[in-house]
């Protein structure tokens, strides 16, 4: 209390203090093998009611610095130099009580993961409730109805029926919400945000990140928000610093960095990630090259020195390397040793113009393919209402050969069943789906023929997934050789494995080692190999890059692009990223719970008429870049479950246009606009055709010359 | 939930009656048949039997029908309350095997009792601080005394504290009627082999829930650490522990066996093991059901509980 | 914690012995020599002696085992050496291990030659000197504890590999296959797990009646449908992997998917499991042997020495003849489950 009084007394003079403070912080976890330092001299300065982002990717030190700042390391972190002051007072010299005060009621976080972060055995109202009573001592009776109303402001329907739940009884977008709410229960100085929109879909995502924008407007919290999306941090910050392998490259104003970037790592960053105006064939991506130091791996000098273009050797790669402040002076810096004499305006380095690809005839025909599941409640006696789960409700598209065919859509769309219906692994309910003239749906794979099956290959999600890690990478590619014929003879089919490792960028020796010896990046391009390795006709790529760091995912797209385009192989492109999609697909397929909702060209599906869904998707894509501005779609509540659709459009019970007694009641029609592209929509055709665009470019983006 | 916990009764009637049944079937063997006649009239006596002889002696021991009518008797015998008779101690069953599982419930009880508070005060302990010294004090000695076998203990037990010292008595038989005494060793060796499995599980569950992202953020919600412990840790710690100890009753049937042979004390273990010693079929037969249904009881406490304690799976 | 280093490569239990087929092949020189000697080696001598007229000395079987053993020592000592628990419990395994198999070349007296009973330890008697004494039928305690490992190995480490086999098996074909087999499977699993293990083994041996071959039965009959439980439980989870959709996709056969793709892959923790169930084995053979239905004198084995004792050692000067056979079976055991605990926290940590 006396605490919060002199809290008040200072209050005109905090203005120029900063919230918080982090001088030559350095991080280190201790593990078996030694010390790795996790973060090394890292340094911030955040006043009051600002938003910083932090970017980087994976293992870059983002989220050790949020627990540093909570000084919550575990048992093997500890901060071995440097400050972090909060509110002029240094955290480390604080005992573990000054701590607890502090923490939940000045400093709260936000976490990746909404569902673990929640106590399951606790009701979300006790769990709330914990703010108030430990840190300002009121009644239950008075934190709950505190909870309520914050309930209330972070725009959760019905606060009593959630302050009584148990946190699996609500969806994950409602958890991120409840745990938004708990931590500014105390009305917090600083909000640290690690990731709060990744485990989410990307309709759900936007309406968090709004709600994110509005607190910061409203409570006037500073802000930390980390993230690996530069999206994301463009929508919510004002300031942002660039992480790379423990250390921050550059820091600066969002505008100065994504519009005048100081440091070749931001700079390969921007060209690795689609825009809109790049596309795959004159405006290829242009990865960075190599893979990130692991931490005890790092090169002298400066650490992105191995992947840089710029790279001088004695000088980058000597010292260690300090943050210098831009000359134009406002508190632009990057760590750079040459940052005054590269040309920041020359073109990143052109990636390969080519040709598009004439596509060819119809390879693969979807007709009126339906699937569905029984689901039987109860078993042994108890014979339960049965339950139909419509996976997927009569889908129609076709792709032609060498095409590129995206399949949209968030989580429950579908677009897994669809692919193991394809694949042969589920059998297709009703419908058809033709290969050339063989019709597949309902013939499971072990009735196909080896020909058959090596037409249709898949490229999977997870690379930590996609290869048996007991076996080699030269084993598994030759199983499938074998397996599909294309070679018998021992001698073939080594010198075949050879040849689809060259295929796919890696060095030949890769075939005698075990995954576990490969970057995620490297699996990805193993998987690859093994997909094209009878030379299938179509393959399936399921969402093949969204679990890499965006500057291995360029390099994965780009040799996907490549073999294809040699190949003339049809590729469905499965995602939820419709900036990946705009950037590689010819045709775009987007679906919503089992259904297609719109096809047609990727320029179609960008500009009106739109379906709303995906005129709402196309809003709440991030994009990272300044001169794009975006039309709000804010979409209310949840994803229905599969297992309980709406009866009408699947997408009326969210949808902003939903004509009541209409949408909600009969199926939607399939309105054709022009050859292939098609809405399923009750809305009026000239409604439709009057939409405006969502996405529109203000000027074309200087440095995309 | 009460859905649930049908299935379970379903399923636990389904099990009992395959399980006797195959019990019927093990002990309806013409060889075991055979062992039956010797060991009730003698080895001469059986070899010099006629084959139309033994078939009379089948006949009067009912044994002639087949199996499966036998089995539907026995099974109407059983639910009228009517377990047999065992030729070894001429006596009815069911009386002999109500007063044999008393003796064992009370040793049960005295095993529970001991066990359930040690394991989980040091499980606890353990857990909450992984890798503290107390932590590989507590690991290394729970590790230390299930390595031992009960067999062991008991015999270093009784050296010790009975043979050695002469604190306590090395039999448990009871003579001269109960003495709590008599009682101390047996409970001893079946709690020292015991709770270190119950400890090493409750420090297992309660380590795995004070890493989860929950714990952290109670921690970071500023709330003292005593009751991130008992308010958000317990609750969810425990409820692996409970369904071990409750499944520990079907651990105990099997320990108690060599317990009780070896400190004599008359329980339904050694009642067990002498029987099939014998061969006393009833008696085998009775004891065993009666096992299956204690072991598959406490399979359905611990499931029903399982689900009551964890609001994941009660509400939904 | 989001821990700055990438995942480490996680190395399994089977990576970390550096080459796993030499150790395979080492175990089986040093494991086939002893199970052939215990469970066969006079019935084998007799065979030789009816083809060749030649009766060779049953002990020349194990000499290849002794090298086995100690080269088979160090490797596991070098592939635990991280864990010092793990190191313990090796040492206490191989202790008995090469006990077992060198019993014959040791200077023991016979085993099952009574010479002088009751001699208390360290005493001489006849010009004998007994250093753990004798028992009441005046035959060497030393000599019966040394000797009396070798049964217990053999038939606890075959039961619990039998056991392995079936138990997998099942497991595989219940958590992949699924379906009715896996419905089929569980359910009698779930009738044998209703039975309290001591119980099923008293019934099963008492059909069978009391030998080594039938505790093999009566252990697996018991121990499989639990190792069924935890192949299933992994089964399932190794079965959602996109490299076992992978092979689906390119039509292997179900029987193909389990071997070679899941199999090698719940491998790691079986071995921690098999460790324990190793300890389980053992008591389960000592305690059978104690309750008379399992190993059947007169060869020396612990459980045995702890029956015929049990009656006349009830007084303090003669609780040798309980306690050494206690303390050696013990001793077994805790190397049994040291080594588990110390390859679970190895396997914990990578």
């Amino acid at each position: 209390m006396s605490e919060a009084a002199t809290m008040e007394a200072v209050q005109p003079s905090t203005a120029e203090i900063p919230v918080l403070e982090c001088r030559n912080l350095c991080i280190s976890y201790f593990t078996r093998a030694g010390e790795i330092p996790a973060v090394v001299d890292f340094n911030m300065k955040l006043m009051p009611g600002e938003a910083q982002g932090i970017v980087g990717e994976s293992g870059c030190g983002k989220s050790t610095v949020a627990l540093a700042i909570m000084q919550y390391m575990g048992k093997n972190g500890r901060v071995v130099g440097g400050e972090i002051l909060f509110e002029g007072r240094d955290m480390r010299t604080m005992s573990e009580e000054e701590l607890r005060q502090i923490r939940g009621s000045k400093i709260a976080m936000v976490y990746q993961e909404p569902m673990a972060s929640l106590n399951p055995a606790m009701t979300i109202g006790d769990q709330l409730a914990e703010v108030p009573i430990f840190h300002e001592s009121v009644s239950k009776d008075e934190a709950l109805s505190r909870a309520g109303k914050m309930l209330e402001s972070v725009r959760l329907p019905d606060p009593e029926r959630i302050l009584s739940s148990y946190p699996h009884q609500i969806s994950g977008g409602q958890q991120q919400r409840v745990v938004i709410a708990m931590a500014l229960l105390s009305n917090p100085k600083l909000l640290l945000l690690d990731e709060p929109t990744t485990a989410l879909d990307v309709t759900v995502e936007a309406g968090i990140v709004e709600l994110i924008k509005d607190i910061a407007a409203e409570f006037g919290t500073s802000m930390i928000y980390i993230s690996h999306n530069l999206g994301l941090i463009l929508e919510t910050c004002d300031r942002i610093t660039v992480m790379y392998s423990g250390e921050a490259v550059e820091v600066g104003s969002i505008k100065d960095v994504f519009d005048a970037m100081r440091h070749p790592y931001t700079r390969g960053l921007f060209a690795s990630i689609p825009v809109p105006g790049a596309d795959k064939n004159s405006h290829p991506l242009v990865s960075i090259p190599g893979q990130l130091p692991l931490p005890h791996q790092r090169p002298p000098g400066c650490n992105f020195g191995p992947r840089c273009e710029f790279f001088v050797k004695d000088r980058c790669d000597v010292g260690s390397i300090p943050m210098v402040e831009i000359s134009n002076g406002s508190h632009h810096a990057s760590r750079c040793v040459r940052v005054d004499e590269i040309d920041w305006d020359s073109t990143i380095g052109a990636g390969d113009e080519s040709e598009p690809t004439v596509p060819g005839d119809v390879v693969l025909k979807v007709d009126d393919m339906t699937k569905h599941y029984e689901i039987e409640k109860g078993a042994l006696f108890f014979s339960g209402e049965k339950h139909t789960v419509k996976a997927n409700e009569k889908l129609n598209f076709d792709a032609r050969e060498a095409e590129t065919v995206a399949i949209v859509g968030e989580s429950g769309c579908g677009k897994s069943t669809f692919a193991k219906v394809l694949m042969g692994l589920e059998t297709a309910t009703d419908g058809s789906v033709a290969l050339g003239n063989l019709d597949l749906a309902e013939m499971p794979v072990d009735r196909r023929g080896p020909e058959t099956i090596s037409k249709l290959q898949m490229v999977f999600q997870n690379p930590f997934d996609t290869l048996n890690p007991s076996h080699t990478v030269g084993g598994q590619i030759a199983r499938v050789i074998r397996k599909f014929g294309a070679e018998t003879d021992e001698k073939k089919v080594k010198a075949r494995v050879m040849e689809l490792l060259d295929i796919v960028k890696l060095p030949r020796d890769f075939a005698k080692r075990r995954p576990r010896q490969l970057s995620g990046g490297q699996k990805q391009r193993v998987g690859i190999a093994r997909a094209f390795a009878g030379n299938p006709s179509v393959v399936i790529a399921d969402e093949p890059v969204s679990a890499l760091d965006v500057s291995v995912q360029a390099a994965v797209t780009e040799l996907l692009m490549d073999i294809q385009r040699e190949n003339r192989t049809t590729l469905l492109f499965i995602s939820h990223d419709l900036s990946v999609v705009r950037y590689l697909a010819d045709r775009i397929v987007v679906m919503y719970l089992g259904q297609i909702m719109e096809q047609g060209t990727t320029d179609e599906i960008f500009s009106p008429p739109y379906h709303p869904y995906t005129e709402a998707l196309l809003s709440a894509v991030p994009i990272a870049n300044t001169h794009v501005k975006k039309r709000k779609v804010l979409l209310t509540g949840e994803i229905p479950s599969p297992s309980n659709p709406p009866k009408g459009c699947p997408f009326s019970t969210r949808c902003p246009y939903m004509i009541a007694g209409t949408c909600d009641t009969i199926p939607p029609p399939m309105v054709e606009f022009s050859t292939g592209h098609r809405i399923a929509c009750h809305l009026p055709r000239e409604e439709l055709a009057a939409m405006e665009p969502v996405i529109q470019i203000e000027k074309e983006p200087a440095r995309v010359a | 939930m009460l859905k649930l916990i049908g299935r379970r009764l379903i399923q636990m009637v389904l099990i009992i009656l395959v399980a006797s049944l195959l019990l019927f079937v093990i002990f309806d063997t013409p060889q075991f048949k055979k062992r039956l006649a010797v060991q009730e009239l003698g080895g001469f006596a059986v070899s010099a039997l006629s084959e139309a002889d033994y078939q009379e002696w089948l006949a009067s021991r009912g044994l002639d029908v087949p199996f499966y009518q036998r089995y539907t008797d026995w099974m109407g015998n059983i639910l009228t309350g009517d377990f047999g008779f065992s030729y070894e101690k001429n006596t009815e069953v069911g009386p002999l095997l109500a007063s044999r599982l008393a003796n064992t419930g009370i040793l049960a009880l005295c095993v529970f009792a001991l066990m359930i508070p040690i394991s989980l005060t040091l499980g606890v302990l353990s857990g909450m601080r992984e890798g503290s010294p107390l932590d590989r004090s507590i690991t290394f000695i729970s590790v230390f005394t299930t390595s031992i076998p009960e067999i062991a203990t008991a015999i270093i037990l009784t050296v010790v504290l009975a043979l050695g010292l002469g604190w306590l008595p090395a039999k448990s038989a009871m003579i001269q009627g109960f003495d709590v005494k008599q009682l101390v060793l047996p409970v001893m060796t079946l709690v020292i082999y015991d709770f270190g499995y119950v400890a090493r599980m409750t420090r297992a569950s309660m380590a795995e829930v004070m890493t989860s992202q929950y714990i952290r953020t109670a921690i970071l919600k500023g709330i003292p650490y005593r009751r991130v412990v008992m308010k958000h840790a317990l609750r969810n710690a425990l409820i692996a522990p409970f369904t071990v100890i409750v499944l520990q009753l079907n651990w105990l049937l099997s320990g108690v066996v060599v317990v009780e042979v070896f400190f004599e004390y008359d329980g339904f273990g050694k009642l067990l093991l002498e029987a099939a010693l014998f061969p006393d079929v009833e008696v085998v037969q009775a004891c065993t059901l009666a096992a299956v249904v204690v072991a598959v009881t406490s399979q359905i406490i611990s499931d029903v509980g399982y689900t009551f304690l964890n609001p994941r799976i009660r509400f939904s | 914690m989001a821990v700055v280093t990438a995942p480490p490569p996680s190395v399994s239990l089977m990576h970390r012995l550096k080459n796993p087929k030499a150790a395979v092949t080492i175990f089986v020189i040093a494991w086939l020599p002893l199970m052939l000697y215990v469970m066969g080696g006079s019935a084998l001598m007799a065979a030789i002696e009816d083809l060749t007229g030649f009766r060779p000395n049953a002990d020349y079987i194990l000499l290849p085992a002794i090298p086995a053993v100690l080269l088979l020592y160090v490797i596991c000592i070098s592939a635990f050496r991280e864990s010092a628990i793990a190191i313990i419990g090796a040492t206490l395994v191989f202790f008995w291990f090469f006990i077992a198999v060198t019993a014959p070349y040791l200077p023991l007296l016979d085993p099952n030659k009574p010479i002088a009973p009751f001699v208390p330890p360290f005493t001489a008697k006849n010009d004998v000197f007994f250093i753990l004494g004798t028992d009441f039928k005046g035959r060497d305690m030393l000599s019966r504890t040394l000797w009396g490992c070798q049964r217990v190995l053999v038939w606890g480490v075959s039961a619990t590999f039998v056991a392995y086999i079936v138990g997998t098996a099942f497991g595989l074909i219940a958590g992949y296959i699924s379906g009715w087999w896996d419905e089929i499977i569980s359910f009698l699993g779930n009738v044998i797990l209703s039975f309290p293990v001591m119980v099923l083994f008293i019934v099963i041996l008492n059909y069978l009646g009391a030998s080594g071959f039938n505790i093999v039965i009566a252990v697996t009959f018991a121990s499989a449908p639990a190792i069924m439980r935890i192949v299933r439980g992994l089964a399932l989870d190794v079965k959602t992997r996109d490299y076992v959709f992978a092979a689906q996709t390119r039509g292997e056969s179900a029987l193909w998917i389990m071997v070679v793709e899941l199999l090698p892959n719940v491998r790691g923790p079986i071995i921690v499991d098999a460790c324990l169930r190793l300890g389980y084995t053992t008591v389960a053979i000592t305690t059978l042997t104690f309750l008379g239905l399992g190993l059947q004198p007169p060869d020396p084995d612990w459980g045995l020495m702890i029956k015929e004792s049990a009656k006349t050692a009830m007084l303090f000067k003669f609780s040798y003849m309980l306690l050494i056979p206690a303390l050696s079976v013990s001793s077994l055991i805790l190397g049994f489950n040291l080594m588990a605990d110390g390859l679970r926290e190895m396997s914990m940590r990578d």
